[in-house]
């Protein structure tokens, strides 16, 4: 593998040709914040705190480092005002559908909750963590989303049955243990929806109860009554 | 038809349709758009087609259904061949008039002319202001084709780039000339083209596609459906053209499901093209293969989105791809794909044609061409127009748009669609072009073009837009989803009137974290209506928050209705037509609107005749005014 020179918040760094500017930084022990992150599944780039600052002077420009591919001579900053202001502006907001973020990264940033934004107590920030491990690591694609917007939310596809999730996952749903926030693991650790059980009820993730998926998926066609 | 193996066989074919038509022959050229539709401009086709027969009139008069002329606020619109006399506002009954008087006497029939706002009748429809001051290069064409047949469109010089492209110039010289046109995407970017094609063309691998961009998508907006409905071929044969510059065998047209009569017209041009031999192999015998095939999107907005749009042509969900690599690069199925709007593909063989000096002799320095925006909002004139570049948002508005309705008074004018923003009127005197709107904070967008009176509140257009993106993000990302979610309940606040001090900051706080780190360029140009609002109307937005006062009397919450006693001469409309009986009164006495029963429908304001004018609007520490008596 052939070397590549980067900059890292003023420090040179030699790092792997490919590698992205998180892999490369974390290598190098430099800490930049994730949530929707792990390196065993392929990079998704939604949470946004992962953004840095690359370039310099009147060319610098903001992007995510998890997707953001090294290259000779690339000068990165990760702990800039900027940067570190919106992510205390990021995890504020998250803040408002999950309550539990892990306290070192809230005080790291100065992030508070704001009493004026509206909450949306889903505990489901939305990663992609569990839909990437069903489809990239297991092949099962039982898990996925549906709606799009503030109504995205992630579903066990009615069509797959918790009988065809446990053929993947035998003993029990191994997508739980990738979950950030610990709301499918909460619900459903050591059990899984029964076979066979009101449909409804087989989206382990689905918390939004105002939304009745079955009567979207019978509007467009997916499912019929 | 037969196939056409040859360019020269095309000239023959040319040749032929010409010579079967006469220049001098009346035509009748009716609109048939979906705007004119909707003023039933079908039956008004159907009862010329039935009149000219039974007048025995067919062989004197030819009877052309187009698309879309523009001028939609008159529909249905016809034009008289070669005279050019402009009928609007046509129905059905006024077939015999046509007949009788213009087509067998010659003689106009007034009131069907355009009467302009002085009260000028004008005859012939190139005179008449909205169109005078257009340059409708590409547009124009419109009127004088049926969409359905192709003849009409060879008859226009059809296919004639192409033919010069395949047959005399080799890919290199076609992109040059692209390039050396800069001609710049119509979409909303303004990226050269000719740029995008070379990055494609440039990019290792065999297999490579090339791709219209026909998911319109912003509110208000309908410039390439109108393009696609009224002109198809120009698109095609501009893509073509492209496909052969950049070295492709294969396109797609990405186009919304919910634009029917472009998707009938489309498929009806491309089958067109495959009879005579322009799709297929060895198109015109020179050796070129094309095929391309029609992708029908379900109307998701963030789709128009490259990368979206490209997921979605694959079968997978519409949403943006978060790798830092170009579509162009990496497209369709990771093959190199060339992605231009509609309104773009449509300029190339124009270009080809008429060539890069005529090109660039229209516009600016740094926009050439012209662009087509859909005029719309409280301007006397709405419609598609197509201007050259550096026209003055100002002529467009007063000139072409004829000014504002019911003589109220401008306040701003919102370009770029929802991911634009708004223009106040003391920049008025800029210059339509892709950098100069981008740098007062707004943008080209695909032209959109809202125009707001005195009575439109910023605050709630601020709103209305992110409405429509917190409807249409696609939830992938958090600055986006999250960020357009509390900006809006916020602004949802202030306009319920209960705005504090400090949420102007805090929305510009989300909407500078969201313009920075959103993945796509729906999320990062979604804080543009209410950083731009914020920026050229701050004091509404203040008197908002600390006066619980919307200067435009628009917000609901913040404003109170009354009756101005000296005003009102107790004539009982408002009293009848009150739906929650929250007014009293006796005749010819002042009333009185309970405000405790009062629902604010506006029921009364509208209806209050306006030689009286007594109902009032106020909000914050507004009062009537005081009696003079």
């Amino acid at each position: 593998m052939s070397q590549v020179n980067i900059t890292i918040n003023g420090v040179n760094i030699q790092a792997e040709k490919g590698m992205t500017i998180l892999e490369a930084a974390r290598t190098a022990g430099i800490f930049i914040p994730t949530l929707c992150y792990h390196e065993e599944l392929e990079s998704y780039g939604a949470c946004r705190l992962c953004v840095v600052e690359i370039g310099q002077g009147e060319r610098k420009k903001i992007v995510a480092s998890c997707l953001y591919q090294i290259s000779d001579g690339l000068v990165v900053e990760t702990e800039t005002e900027k940067i570190n202001g919106f992510r205390r502006t990021i995890l504020s907001l998250l803040m408002h559908r999950w309550d539990s973020i892990p306290a070192s990264l809230l005080e790291k940033y100065g992030a508070k909750s704001n009493e004026r934004f509206t909450d949306n107590m889903t505990y489901c920030i939305l990663c992609g963590l569990c839909v990437r491990f069903c489809h990239e690591v297991k092949g099962a694609n039982v898990l996925g989303f549906i709606g799009r917007g503030t109504i995205r939310q992630v579903v066990i596809f009615p069509n797959q049955s918790a009988k065809y999730c446990a053929s993947f996952c035998p003993d029990e749903m191994e997508c739980l243990h990738y979950c950030p926030t610990g709301v499918i693991s909460s619900q459903y650790y050591g059990s899984r929806p029964a076979d066979g059980q009101a449909l409804p009820h087989a989206h382990p993730v689905c918390i939004n109860e105002d939304i009745n998926i079955l009567e979207i998926l019978e509007r467009v066609g997916y499912i019929s009554k | 038809m037969s196939k056409l193996t040859s360019v020269s066989a095309l000239d023959e074919l040319r040749k032929d349709i010409l010579s079967r038509r006469d220049p001098k022959k009346t035509k009748l050229s009716v609109c048939s758009g979906t705007g004119c539709r909707a003023y039933d401009s079908e039956k008004v086709i159907d009862s010329l087609k039935s009149g000219i027969k039974q007048h025995g009139l067919d062989d004197k008069v030819d009877l052309v259904t187009t698309g879309c002329h523009g001028f939609c606020e008159l529909g249905p619109v016809m034009v008289i061949y070669p005279d050019g006399i402009g009928y609007f506002k046509i129905k059905p009954d006024d077939v015999d008039d046509i007949i009788t008087e213009t087509l067998s006497q010659g003689k106009v029939v007034d009131r069907l002319l355009y009467v302009d706002p002085e009260g000028n009748v004008i005859t012939k429809e190139h005179d008449i202001p909205f169109y005078k001051y257009q340059n409708r290069a590409v547009f124009g064409s419109n009127q004088s084709i049926d969409p359905k047949n192709i003849e009409d469109y060879l008859a226009i010089d059809g296919y004639q780039a192409l033919a010069t492209c395949l047959s005399s110039l080799s890919p290199e010289e076609v992109l040059e000339t692209v390039k050396k046109a800069n001609l710049r995407g119509r979409g909303g970017g303004g990226f050269p083209a000719g740029q995008k094609w070379e990055a494609t063309r440039n990019a290792p691998g065999d297999v490579k596609y090339v791709i219209v961009n026909a998911d319109e998508g912003d509110p208000g907006a309908y410039m390439d459906r109108s393009i696609l409905e009224g002109n198809p071929h120009s698109v095609l044969e501009g893509l073509l053209i492209g496909a052969y510059a950049i070295g492709c065998q294969k396109g797609f047209i990405y186009i919304r499901q919910e634009y029917p009569l472009a998707v009938e017209h489309l498929d009806r041009a491309i089958e067109q093209m495959r009879e005579l031999g322009l799709l297929g192999e060895n198109i015109l015998g020179t050796g070129f293969n094309f095929e391309i095939s029609v992708h029908r999107g379900a109307g998701a907005f963030v789709s128009g989105e490259s990368s979206a749009l490209m997921s979605s042509i694959e079968g997978k969900v519409g949403e943006p791809r978060p790798k830092y690599i170009r579509t162009s690069i990496s497209g369709v199925h990771g093959r190199p794909s060339d992605l231009n709007n509609v309104e773009t593909w449509a300029n190339v063989p124009l270009i080809i044609n008429k060539g890069v000096d005529w090109f660039t002799s229209i516009g600016t320095e740094g926009s050439k061409g012209t662009k087509i925006f859909s005029l719309v909002g409280k301007v006397n004139n709405t419609g598609l127009v197509e201007v050259p570049m550096g026209m003055k948002l100002h002529d467009i508005i007063f000139k072409i748009g004829g000014g504002l309705r019911d003589g109220k008074k401008f306040k701003a004018v919102q370009t770029g669609g929802p991911s634009g923003g708004v223009i106040p009127e003391d920049m008025l005197d800029l210059p339509v072009d892709f950098d100069a709107l981008n740098k007062v904070g707004s943008m080209m967008g695909s032209g959109g073009m809202i125009v707001m009176d005195e009575d439109t509140c910023m605050v709630d257009v601020a709103k209305y837009f992110l409405e429509f993106l917190a409807d249409e993000s696609c939830g992938k990302c958090v600055p986006c989803r999250e960020g357009i979610t509390q900006m809006l309940h916020i602004l949802k606040m202030i306009c319920a009137g209960e705005g504090q001090p400090g949420d102007l900051e805090l929305l510009e706080e989300i909407a500078a974290m969201t313009k920075a780190c959103s993945l796509c360029a729906l999320g990062q140009s979604a804080p543009n209506p209410v950083l731009s609002s914020l920026k050229y109307f701050h004091a509404e937005y203040e008197a908002h928050v600390n006066d619980k006062c919307c200067p435009a009397h628009v917000c609901k919450e913040l404003i109170t209705y009354h009756i101005d006693p000296a005003k009102c001469k107790g004539c009982g409309k408002c009293l009848r037509n009150c739906a929650v009986g929250a007014i009293s009164g006796t005749k010819k006495e002042p009333h009185v609107i309970d405000l405790d029963k009062c629902t604010k429908c506006d029921t009364c304001f509208m209806v209050c005749p306006p030689k009286f004018s007594a109902v009032t609007k106020l909000s914050g520490n507004e009062t009537l005014p005081v009696s003079e008596s």
